[in-house]
């Protein structure tokens, strides 16, 4: 361990405050990439589809934060927020159609495919707002800092915790306790089945690979006053979601919920502590896991 | 070979083989007619720099270094069945090797390209085996996240790789301490060592140990119960696919003398999936010609979008899925002979 440069103190509750900024930035990042990698995870899990895209919808929705949002102001926002939930819908309501004539191909065509529009995505962006690196301003009363245990901490970023921790419990009501959730899980189990029960699977992969664009395209928008907007950003945010989903394991919500915790704190605690080495930390986390555990912390019933 | 040809009995008995599953095409046909083809295209290929301007001498330089790196990918993704997404991490690791010989050490021609290679395998042996033990949609999945994670490292890592702004500073390569700065003369050097590896390559891919690889691309079950191990000849085949990429990787900095960390990253190893898919996996020739149209659609046509050449490239991705779904080798396919499939199931 490091040893702590601001003196002698090494006990737990010292290093605990010295990083306690580190770990509520962790549980940010974190609740960010569970609100990401939730729909990244469900579309696969449920759907045979390996959304590479998602982190290019990741990204659209920061543009759009940086197109609306003006100056402090909620109608901004919440105009971003909206305009990201409609294109993400679409978004995902197209790749379900696009995905259709591959279902019976290799996995590795869909991956081709959507690499592809996030290709396309990411470029079309850089060609609308150049390679600059954009920042947008918080909404209006979450701009400031308040006190959390003797530390001074970002407003907006304890907000987007608070929101990630919500999303996480209706996500998980969702699917646990209502008869839409029935069917997803169904689905995951047993599509064959659910199927010749009569019910199209198709509408069912419209739905759920809108709603998990949406969830990506959202995200974008909610990161953009945290990361900002500059080309690249979809492909740091893919990674991190893609190694989010492996470590909780592919289509089970709960592990998409611990496997962004993990992640989050690793990220954060990584870059802070070991600034040099934090990507080979990140790795280190996802050998470990897999390592004892080769098919995530909470595999679901994916036969892959 | 015409001589054969005038028989009346040659045609028939091509034909008659041909109707087999697995047609071996006339033998004297099927073994002489290659061998001429690739004597002849060998020869043109050396007497290239004899007619080409430099600038065109540059082109087909850079097009053999990627079709090396595509055909090492091919042993992968065609041979072995494990489509890599994180194929440019080696041929990254191989390009800051060969690099950072060359500026602390000696650019004598075969050590950095050889110390490349060596580091291309340390690298996908230390990597790879966790993403051949996962397998399947896992394996696709860990080889973008180590790709990019090789990616941040060369960024991250300013104070040796230079950072975001690249290696840069790579004295030109010597060949008995006389430093080789014509286009012509680089250009066969690139050559020499591109055929080296290719006919490394081809021979893995026709050895004993190449035709495991393919039985367990085709059924790992039963390559199971025969007594192999998938795993041991997976992160076998992973490591020389690494090796080769790295060699590879090495020419690249001997070549353009500079190397980006976006050599390392996604882009690139979504480019180079892109050349193997569209040339067709599992042949070998077919990469070596999706790379050459890779590397003109990204030179060629990139620098009049401004500089959006992957824009191009992604409607490329988009339109080879649906419209060229066996690659280029596949299109032979419609004239006569039929393909073998090439990929298991992923």
């Amino acid at each position: 361990m490091a040893a702590d440069p601001r003196g002698e103190e090494t006990s737990m509750a010292g290093w605990f405050d010295a990083n306690l900024v580190s770990i509520l930035n962790g549980f940010a990042i974190g609740s960010l990439l569970f609100i990401l990698a939730v729909g990244l995870s469900i579309v696969f899990g449920m759907m045979d589809v390996l959304n590479l895209a998602h982190g290019a919808f990741f990204l659209v929705g920061s543009y759009l934060a940086v197109t609306f949002v003006a100056g402090e102001s909620w109608g901004g926002f919440l105009t971003a927020l909206g305009v990201a939930a409609l294109i993400g819908l679409l978004a995902g309501g197209a790749l379900s159609g696009m995905t259709e004539p591959l279902a019976r191909r290799p996995i590795l065509d869909q991956a081709l495919l959507t690499l592809g529009i996030s290709l396309i995505v990411a470029e079309a962006l850089s060609i609308i707002y150049g390679n600059d690196v954009f920042s947008v301003p918080e909404p209006p009363g979450l701009a400031g800092s308040v006190d959390v245990a003797g530390s001074s901490y970002p407003t907006y970023r304890l907000m987007l915790i608070a929101v990630g921790l919500l999303l996480a419990l209706v996500v998980w009501l969702v699917v646990e306790k209502t008869s839409l959730g029935a069917l997803v899980r169904a689905s995951v189990a047993d599509r064959e089945m659910v199927s010749a029960l009569g019910i199209d699977n198709r509408k069912v992969k419209f739905a759920v690979l809108g709603v998990g664009s949406l969830l990506a395209s959202v995200a974008g928008v909610l990161a953009a006053p945290v990361y900002g907007a500059r080309p690249g950003l979809d492909k740091t945010i893919l990674i991190l979601a893609l190694v989010v989903i492996v470590i909780g394991g592919l289509g089970s919500v709960r592990g998409a919920l611990v496997g962004a915790l993990v992640i989050g704190q690793v990220e954060s605690l990584g870059r802070a502590l070991f600034p040099e080495i934090a990507s080979f930390i990140l790795f280190g986390t996802l050998a470990l896991v897999l390592i004892v555990r080769p098919r995530g912390l909470f595999a679901g019933k994916v036969a892959h | 070979m015409t001589v054969h040809a005038d028989r009346p009995t040659e045609p028939s008995v091509a034909g008659a083989t041909a109707t087999h599953d697995a047609p071996p095409p006339s033998r004297r046909l099927g073994r002489s007619l290659p061998a001429v083809a690739v004597l002849v295209l060998l020869v043109l290929l050396a007497a290239v720099p004899l007619f080409l301007a430099p600038f065109e001498a540059n082109t087909l330089s850079r097009i053999l270094v990627f079709a090396l790196f595509a055909v090492s990918l091919d042993l992968l993704v065609g041979i072995t069945g494990l489509p890599s997404l994180g194929h440019a991490a080696y041929f990254g690791v191989g390009a800051y090797t060969a690099g950072l010989v060359s500026i602390h050490w000696t650019s004598e021609a075969p050590v950095p390209v050889l110390l490349a290679a060596v580091a291309g395998a340390v690298a996908a042996a230390a990597t790879g085996w966790l993403a051949v033990r996962s397998g399947g949609v896992y394996f696709l999945m860990l080889t973008l996240a180590i790709g990019e994670l090789v990616h941040q490292l060369a960024q991250s890592l300013s104070d040796v790789t230079g950072g975001s702004n690249g290696l840069f500073g790579i004295p030109s390569v010597r060949v008995g301490g006389e430093p080789l700065t014509l286009a012509g003369y680089v250009y066969w050097y690139i050559l020499a060592v591109a055929l080296l590896g290719f006919l490394g390559l081809w021979l893995v891919a026709h050895s004993p140990f190449g035709g495991v690889l393919r039985g367990i691309r085709d059924n790992e079950p039963r390559m199971r119960s025969l007594g192999y191990s998938p795993f041991r000849y997976k992160f076998v085949a992973f490591t020389i696919a690494g090796g080769f990429a790295g060699l590879a990787g090495g020419l690249l900095a001997g070549l353009v003398r500079i190397v980006n960390p976006s050599d390392t990253g996604f882009t690139t190893s979504a480019l180079i999936l892109l050349a193997v898919i569209l040339g067709g996996a599992g042949t070998l020739w077919g990469p070596v010609l999706g790379a050459a149209v890779v590397v003109l659609v990204r030179d060629t046509f990139g620098p009049q979008l401004d500089g959006h050449g992957p824009l191009l490239l992604g409607v490329v991705f988009v339109v080879a899925v649906y419209v060229l779904p066996r690659g280029f080798a596949g299109l032979s396919g419609l004239f006569g002979r039929r393909q073998r499939f090439p990929g298991g199931p992923a």
